[in-house]
């Protein structure tokens, strides 16, 4: 019991950062922008963000430092591919490679630094239940943000009139400028948002998940939380359960080393980018009618006046 | 006042021609800042970077032996890019082709085998990356995978499985528990060229796979194909050119050469196989390919200027303690500057008087 | 040029729109030139003038998307700047677009919150978008998504967004482009009705007939000039049409009877699914076409023509190699490329981005057709020399303007770019040529040049298909017409025995025969 208890909780673990980084490269795409950045602006996020925390002596400050990070990063991108109309895979790339730079030379002070993590909440009698209490009353801040945050955005996009303006800009961008609607300026809305959840979730890391910082440390999950996005069918319900399937992947390869099934570890290291293959193979067949991508994401839009 | 963007009617090739340079003129600039914020003299560190590399005979071999891969690799990822098929993954192909090339080289070892082992390796490495990348590509064309992530994860399992290897079954026993195989047989090494010096076949390779493309580039119909399909899919189709063909043609070329770079480098400048045989030569030709402007001679040219900076990085960080980062930072800088600037062959800005507000 | 005083009953009215020499310049072209246009309420004032006349610029000025570079508008006698359409929409003036700006993947009713202003809730707004729906003839359903309605639906919902919001005035830029003559007729009862209620309308239209039966007063324009405001149903269309061309265009020449040979294409009970959710299912289409002869497919856009043509190039292959015949040769199985090498030619209804690659200069584009079976490539090399002849070659016989030698396509105006793209495939001398919308979009002058290339290829033994939203068109050029409709393709009849009415039936799914019509229905 205890042992399930614990992988439940490392799962949630894993799965919140995958959660936050894809919740907010969903907005993006589904106003009609790809951003492959979201690896470095996660790292970023996470240098930054440990950075602040450290010098400050404040989870929340560095929380709030990993979020801006990651927009401002996310501002270049807007910069290039709205401003300037530049191919979206190139600067997405673009990007992702600063990041990595960027975030290797701010962290590098802070190699070796630990902090103290995040705290855990702690509801007494509640916490205390066997088997659910530290899972459903006992997790750290970020874990119940990241639930919120899925909430939020899919009342947002499906409630409002402000998600709807959105979600017309990714389904057809000639006509939502043709209704009136600055298309660039929500997409640069949506871009930012989604600037600031990957730093949100690059922060996670070093604060919550690690006390401390590694160059590198986000280890491609910038790129899975891209993959989540088409898993999901661009649903934020779906977004949940691909978190923490892909969550899970990630524990069990942890789980299966500790109990020396006798594969190599490095077979079971490499689980979870083989299962996003499989799935983005299994997924991607066109579907007919509704969950599709949406239909105007990655291509360049510059209006005519 | 509004400053927006618009279509040119024709592509400006004044803008063409000039960009680059002055690409590489704001990073530098950008980059005199950033040292300054780093408590470094910026004229110092350019000059360390790009002026001290070029004045010995040793750090310009070194040059070329880095430039080798990033032109291989890059001129293989330009015709991918041309046919608007992102090929992320040509890091995973390269330690796919070292991997596989390595493998003859493991098997012979010690024994008195022939002049083949080199070619058989070279071979082997072409075959295996070509077929590592056929795998996302075949994904995308079958299932409609997107092959910029199928690519990007097959690099992380290359890269496992290398270690893998390097720290098992292929360790060199006699290694002191290094993760490394043993030395090649000097059979199973490629031949330098300069008594004494660093400069390998692979370079006279890297310039004759630049011949070859400006050839299939810009005078073959199959090089026309690339083309279209890349800039307008469904005038492709009408001419009856095949999207998906072509997709996995240029795949496996691209594989194929990135496979080819990855056995060289391993067979030649380094010499036995360990893990880090790449300093991400796969993705840093990713920013080769397009300072090339996807054009042949242009990656050659934008391949040496970014070696440079590689061997400009690796003496900064000795002469003045500048981390390796700036070089990555650098790179990172200049591509956002080179597709910044490319953007105004394609598109201008005007003032408008007029301001539209929100409907 | 006559500036004959509307007569409609309403003269001293003060107009509820007025523009005073409204202009709009881009750099130095005269979109609109000083343009005076009187709209009273009570009346459905007609716009016309050929493509690229300033039709559009004029609307979309008053309609608030672009700013006049001079001039002013006055709005019930006061003075009208507007900042974007939603002002616009504020004072009382809707629009209804000829290209919809609709969402595919969101509801009706989605799609309607999205052009009103949101200051109802959207639950309100969709039980009052039923009942308006409703109340004026064209019914919706709120829920269904966009994806799934036919080209007529999708414009009721553009109609229904503009009436919801009650207009004094209401704009409708070429509505029956894409109907039906049954569903124009529809229409007209719901602006008829729209005129009773005391609103404005302005109709832009090239249909003469149309505005004459439909408008009271008629606004011509030509080269961004206002040139005549008439009463249309005083005049006729031949007079009509020449204040809107003004010079007299070059009489197309049919060639004394053609000889009429073997056939050269054959279409036998081709069916075929389509490729995609939104397309046409294919049944059972058969033609036969002759040398020296030219058929043409009437039709409402959006019943299967695409289809059609895509499986006749070979952009889309058949299963069974018999379904369509090339030159005696079995052809449904074959690529189009190996079409071309049969004699085949083709010219797709869009010129930029299917006809040709847009940011690819004229050669290359000449590759892009020629490369099957014209000489150009060799050994697996591109002669280059051979592709700039070809250019030079179109450019002389088919008179091309362009501004160099080899100019990237998007370069060239409409019209010049499709004298191009039907002359490439015309310099082949092809045994079979299948073009799609010739003459769309494209200016009088151009339009008659390829007609006039079109007849003489027929004359000279080729075998043409034209297909055409143009019913002029194919009844100046054709010797049979055939109908598509929901990917059937009639019988072809005679173009001589081929009426307005007749056609308008086959293109909105009635059959000719009575009994019959009730069958179709059904099916």
């Amino acid at each position: 019991m205890e042992l399930v208890e614990a992988i439940i909780l490392s799962v949630l673990a894993a799965s919140t950062p995958l959660l936050i980084a894809a919740t907010g490269e969903l907005v993006t795409e589904r106003s009609g922008v790809l951003n492959l950045g979201v690896e470095g602006m996660m790292i970023m996020g996470a240098a930054c963000g440990f950075g602040a925390a450290w010098l400050s002596g404040s989870i929340i400050v560095g929380a709030i430092c990993g979020m801006i990070a990651g927009t401002l990063m996310s501002l270049i991108f807007a910069l290039m591919t709205l401003g300037l109309a530049v191919n979206q895979v190139a600067t997405g790339l673009a990007l992702t490679i600063l990041g990595i730079g960027l975030s290797g030379l701010i962290g590098a002070g802070f190699v070796g630094e630990r902090i103290a993590p995040a705290p855990h909440l702690y509801i007494p009698g509640l916490t205390g239940i066997p088997l659910v209490g530290r899972i459903v009353f006992g997790e750290d801040a970020f874990v119940y943000l990241s639930l919120a945050l899925v909430v939020a955005v899919w009342w947002f996009l499906y409630r409002t009139r402000a998600g709807l303006i959105l979600r017309a800009c990714g389904d057809n961008h000639v006509s939502a400028h043709a209704l009136g609607y600055p298309v660039l300026r929500i997409r640069l809305y949506a871009v930012m948002f989604g600037g600031a959840c990957a730093g949100l979730a690059g922060a996670y890391l070093p604060l919550a998940y690690t006390p401390f910082f590694i160059p590198g440390m986000t280890a491609g999950r910038g790129w899975i939380a891209l993959a989540l996005t088409v898993f999901a069918s661009w649903l934020p319900g779906r977004l949940v359960i691909g978190a923490y399937l892909f969550g899970a992947v990630t524990i069990l390869q942890l789980h299966a080393q500790a109990l020396g099934l006798g594969v190599p570890s490095q077979f079971m290291s490499s689980l979870p980018y083989l299962a996003t293959v499989i799935v983005l193979v299994l997924l991607s067949r066109t579907r007919s009618g509704g969950s599709t991508a949406p239909a105007a994401l990655g291509t360049v839009f510059v209006p005519d006046r | 006042m509004q400053l927006v963007l618009e279509k040119r009617a024709e592509r400006s090739n004044t803008i063409a021609l000039i960009s680059p340079l002055i690409a590489i003129g704001m990073t530098i600039v950008t980059m005199s800042i950033l040292f300054a914020i780093l408590g470094k003299n910026p004229i110092a560190a350019l000059g360390v970077y790009f002026i001290d590399p070029l004045t010995d005979s040793y750090s310009l071999q070194e040059i070329a032996v880095k430039a080798t891969p990033l032109v291989m690799i890059a001129v293989g990822l330009s015709l991918c890019y041309l046919a608007n098929a992102w090929n992320i993954g040509a890091e995973g192909q390269f330690l796919i082709g070292a991997v596989a090339g390595s493998w003859i080289a493991v098997k012979t070892q010690g024994t008195d085998a022939g002049a083949w082992v080199l070619p058989a390796m070279l071979l082997m490495g072409a075959i295996a990356g070509a077929l590592y990348a056929m795998i996302p590509a075949i994904c995308k064309v079958k299932f409609g995978a997107s092959e910029i992530l199928t690519s990007l994860m097959l690099v992380y399992v290359a890269d496992l499985f290398l270690d893998y290897l390097v720290r098992g079954p292929w360790r060199d026993p006699h290694g002191f528990n290094f993760p490394t195989t043993a030395e090649f047989d000097p059979v199973a090494t490629v031949p330098v060229l300069i008594e004494g010096g660093r400069l390998h076949l692979g370079a006279i390779i890297a310039l004759l796979v630049v011949a070859a493309a400006t050839v299939l580039l810009g005078r073959t119909i199959k090089g026309f194909e690339i083309r279209v399909v890349g800039a307008a899919p469904r005038a492709a189709r009408f001419g009856g050119f095949n999207a998906n063909q072509l997709i996995l043609l240029t795949f496996a070329i691209s594989g194929a050469l990135a496979g080819l770079a990855g056995i060289i480098e391993v067979a030649g400048p380094v010499g036995h196989l360990q893990p880090g045989i790449s300093p991400g030569y796969g993705f840093t030709a990713i920013i080769v390919a397009f300072l090339g402007r996807l054009n042949p001679i242009g990656i050659l040219i934008a391949g040496l200027f970014l070696a440079l900076t590689f061997i400009g990085g690796e003496q900064a960080q000795i002469a003045m303690k500048i981390p390796l980062d700036v070089t990555k930072v650098f790179q990172g800088i200049l591509l956002f500057y080179v597709l910044a600037c490319d953007s105004l062959i394609l598109y201008r800005f005007r003032l408008i008087s007029s301001t539209r507000q929100v409907a | 040029m006559s500036d004959s005083t509307p007569s409609s009953p309403h003269s001293g009215e003060t107009p509820l729109l007025q523009t005073i020499g409204l202009t709009k310049r881009y750099g130095s072209f005269l979109a609109n030139d000083a343009i005076d246009i009187d709209i009273r309420p009570k009346e459905i004032h007609a716009l016309l003038g050929e493509n690229g006349a300033g039709k559009s610029t004029l609307v979309k000025t008053i309609y608030g998307l672009i700013q006049p570079s001079e001039g002013e508008m006055l709005w019930e006698g006061q003075k009208m700047v507007l900042s974007g359409p939603s002002e616009a929409r504020a004072r009382g003036i809707g629009m209804v677009f000829q290209h919809f700006s609709l969402f595919d993947n969101l509801t009706v009713a989605e799609n309607v919150a999205l052009g009103l202003d949101g200051k109802e809730s959207f639950k309100d707004m969709s039980a009052r978008l039923e009942q308006v729906s409703h109340v004026y003839g064209l019914p919706l359903d709120p829920r269904r998504e966009v994806w799934q309605l036919s080209v007529g639906e999708r414009q009721r919902i553009e109609i229904v967004r503009a009436l919801m919001q009650n207009p004094k005035f209401l704009i409708l830029d070429e509505p029956t482009a894409v109907l039906t003559p049954q569903e124009a007729d529809q229409l007209f009862i719901v602006l008829e009705r729209l005129k009773e209620e005391g609103r404005a309308i302005l109709y832009i239209s090239h249909k003469l007939e149309e505005v004459k039966r439909l408008c009271d007063t008629a606004t011509i324009l030509r080269g961004g000039k206002k040139v005549a405001t008439c009463n249309p149903k005083a005049e006729t269309a031949a007079s009509l049409a020449r204040m809107m061309v003004g010079t007299e265009i070059k009489e197309v020449k049919a060639a004394a009877a053609r000889k009429i040979t073997v056939p050269r294409l054959v279409v036998n009970e081709l069916s075929l699914e389509p490729d995609d959710p939104h397309g046409v299912r294919l049944q059972n289409i058969s033609l036969e076409l002759r040398g020296g002869e030219i058929l043409g497919i009437a039709g409402v856009a959006g019943n299967g023509q695409d289809e059609f043509f895509a499986a006749l190039s070979g952009e889309r292959r058949a299963k069974d190699p018999g379904t369509i015949v090339i030159e005696g040769i079995a052809a449904g199985h074959l690529s189009i490329t190996q079409r071309r090498k049969l004699g085949a030619a083709f010219v797709p209804e869009e010129r930029l981005g299917h006809g040709t690659a847009p940011r690819m200069k004229l050669s290359e584009n000449a590759l892009l057709t020629g490369h099957a079976a014209s000489g150009m490539v060799k050994h697996g090399f591109v002669d280059t020399a051979a592709t700039l002849s070809t250019v030079d070659r179109a450019t002389e016989t088919f008179d091309v303007r362009k501004a160099k030698r080899d100019p990237e396509a998007a370069s060239l105006s409409g019209g010049n770019l499709q004298k191009f793209v039907v002359g490439r495939e015309i310099l082949r001398n092809p045994a079979v040529l299948v073009v799609s919308q010739p003459t769309w979009g494209v200016d009088a002058g151009a339009a008659a040049v390829i007609r006039q290339a079109l007849l003489d290829l027929a004359a000279g033994g080729a075998a043409v298909l034209v297909t055409s939203q143009d019913l002029d068109e194919l009844a100046e050029i054709t010797d049979r017409i055939a109908v598509m409709f929901h990917g059937h393709l009639s019988e072809a009849l005679p173009t001589a025995e081929a009426s307005r009415e007749k056609l308008g039936l086959l293109m909105g799914g009635s059959s000719l025969d009575q009994k019959e019509a009730t069958h179709a229905a059904r099916t």
